[in-house]
């Protein structure tokens, strides 16, 4: 005899017997709800494994309350005999046990196996290729219709919404300044104390300044500012505009006669190459500060810091720096609203696209540095 | 009240006041609902009959008064009550709310899973069961994005069902489904109530539904302090002096007089 102790009152019993004619005879009291259940499952499914293929009687006439988990329960010793070969036997049920088991008998008669088909490697590998293809598709179509969109603004053939523009160039871009130079004053930092390790073996020191104006305004700050806008802000793009793909406002604006890419897509691109180059001359400033915090540890008066990045900084190297943000911010924006739009339905969809358009566009920086950096070494800049 | 009928109330409400801020929305309001009997909720839109099923669940607390669920008050209730109290019932909401991320099956186990030690195998046949009963049993791995508007709310109502609860809260169960699945949606939710003798609660305003289902109805309204109108549904149709009643069972519009 085993109890199930609960709540006050809310127990169960079941004995396992063996009766003379070798039937195994399981005899139920109680209430037998989805709280209970599960004991009763697990201690009578051991008795049955012992039994072997005999004949079972349940008596459940001191069931006192008995609901669809408990039903459940009957169902499986029925299956599992029926399977068997080997007799059930449901006696003393109550009036009530006996019509929910007539209910839901048909219904639990057969588990539904998986519907989903598998699916041989080769064939996965093909579906992953084409879905690879139209997404690389649907990026160019977009990379267009956001190109025809531009160039109608331009033309004055179209109107844009320079108001949420601005609200997204204050989000992207104000907003992010303080960790845009917070980072930016720690590459700096980390630079010199880099140069002046390798430096001091030459007794070269006084090169520091070089290699952080140089390391800072090529390429350290525009490619910062650009992972910290595609982590805060491409990604809130990607979110924004699932949800509202999601919630079917897309296809309103579509109704509307409103084509999303001009409506929700450019203002935050535009915003996009307002603030990327703005964030990177941050950048590009605290980077030198953080410099010379280090240079002066190393026992140089600032005024021979300035000196040195006066004699060293260059024009070309400043505006090559903000050319690639200005690239890295077109890019980063283009990919967020673009995996936004290509949200699919309900809420993991969102969280995919959001995912991936921080991956996208983490990615599509660094491949743009790598073309970028050889047109500037081809150009001799 | 008499001892009989106090007996029979599985939910009592008791000098009920809900507000957001300084705006009340519903003011004291008593009413019981009696066990296995389909207690519907009507109102304008907008006359708070949502927020009131809010409170009944639990998710908001009542500015004044109680809410009693099978005897314990949910509104005054610690962490470990709540809990207790929040198992006597299931609650459907409006567009189903099934977790997108997983299949129709898996939404109904995970009750199951989370508030029972049943094993594996059992929280399946219980689940399918519980599909079985709505219809669903051959849908169980569909994701709830492949589903109609109408298996949503099946599958909801299977959801909420997961537990046993006595107690089935629904809120707005045809809104936004064509009339047939409405009146097949109707037909399931008397079957479960009579076959399981469940009490449902039921926030609705279409009129088809309210005449086929209600056992008992009471309408709310917000500007109005308690109940503007309780009773079966024939009889405040017919005989119910009340401008706003008449008005809302023979759909009329026009000016607050």
């Amino acid at each position: 005899m085993v109890t199930r102790d609960g709540e006050a009152g809310e127990t169960v019993n079941l004995l396992v017997q063996r009766t003379s004619d070798g039937a195994l005879s399981l005899t139920l009291a109680g209430r037998l709800d989805s709280r209970t259940t599960g004991h009763v499952w697990r201690l009578a499914e051991e008795a049955l494994g012992n039994a072997g293929t005999s004949q079972l009687v349940v008596d459940a006439s001191g069931l006192e309350y008995c609901d669809i988990s408990g039903i459940g329960l009957i169902v499986h010793w029925r299956r599992r005999q029926r399977d068997l070969g080997a007799s059930f036997d449901l006696r003393g049920e109550s009036e009530e046990v006996r019509r929910l088991l007539d209910l839901l008998w048909e219904g639990a008669g057969e588990e539904h196996a998986p519907e989903r088909s598998r699916v041989a490697w080769v064939e996965q590998v093909g579906q992953a290729a084409v879905a690879q293809w139209h997404a690389c598709r649907d990026l160019v179509a977009f990379v267009g219709h956001l190109t025809v969109s531009s160039a109608r603004v331009a033309l004055r053939r179209q109107k844009v919404r320079w108001d949420d523009a601005i609200l997204v160039a204050e989000a992207a871009g104000l907003n992010a300044l303080p960790i845009v130079v917070l980072i930016g004053f720690t590459m700096g930092l980390i630079i010199a104390f880099q140069s002046a390790v390798s430096l001091r073996r030459f007794a070269a020191e006084i090169y520091v300044p070089d290699a952080v104006i140089l390391a800072m305004f090529r390429e350290m700050a525009p490619l910062f500012t650009a992972i910290v806008l595609a982590g805060r802000s491409g990604s809130a793009f990607a979110a924004e505009i699932g949800t509202m793909k999601v919630n079917e406002e897309v296809d309103a604006l579509r109704t509307m006669g409103l084509d999303p890419v001009p409506f929700l897509a450019l203002p935050r691109v535009l915003a996009g190459v307002l603030v990327t180059p703005l964030l990177t001359v941050f950048a590009d400033l605290s980077g030198l500060i953080g410099g010379g915090v280090v240079f002066a540890s190393l026992g140089f008066p600032p005024v021979t810091y300035v000196n040195r990045l006066l004699m060293r900084g260059d024009l070309v190297d400043f505006f090559g720096g903000l050319f690639k943000s200005l690239a890295y911010g077109i890019l980063v924006a283009a990919v967020g609203c673009h995996h936004g739009l290509q949200t699919g339905t309900g809420a993991r969809a969102v969280g995919e696209s959001t995912t991936r358009s921080v991956v996208a566009g983490i990615i599509l920086i660094v491949i743009a540095d790598a073309v970028l950096s050889f047109i500037y070494y081809v150009l001799g800049i | 009240m008499s001892q009989a009928a106090e007996h029979d109330a599985v939910i009592e409400v008791r000098d009920f006041t809900a507000a957001f801020g300084d705006r009340i929305i519903l003011e004291e309001l008593n009413f019981d609902v009696r066990r296995g009997e389909v207690f519907v909720i009507l109102g304008r839109s907008g006359s708070g009959k949502s927020t009131l099923m809010k409170h009944m669940i639990g998710l908001h607390a009542p500015r004044r008064g109680t809410i009693r669920i099978g005897g314990d008050d949910i509104a005054s209730a610690d962490e470990a009550q709540r809990l207790r109290i929040l198992k006597k019932f299931g609650v459907m909401f409006q567009s189903g709310a099934l977790f997108g991320s997983m299949t129709l099956l898996e939404n109904v186990r995970l009750p199951l899973e989370e508030f029972t030690d049943l094993p594996n195998e059992a929280l399946t046949l219980i689940a399918t069961m519980k599909l079985a009963l709505v219809g669903l049993e051959s849908f169980a791995q569909m994701m709830p994005s492949e589903l109609s508007g109408g298996m949503k709310k099946r599958g909801a109502i299977a959801r909420a069902m997961a537990l046993d609860p006595q107690i089935l809260f629904l809120d707005e169960p045809s809104a936004g489904l064509d009339p047939i699945t409405s009146a097949e949606l109707d037909g399931l939710i008397l079957r479960i109530c009579r076959t399981l003798g469940m009490t449902f609660v039921v926030v609705t305003h279409e009129l088809p539904s309210i005449f086929t289902i209600a056992d008992r109805v009471i309408m709310v309204d917000e500007r109005t302090p308690g109940i503007v109108a309780e009773g079966l549904p024939q009889d405040l149709k017919e005989h119910s002096e009340d401008p706003r009643v008449r008005r809302f069972f023979h759909r009329e519009g026009g000016s607050e007089s």
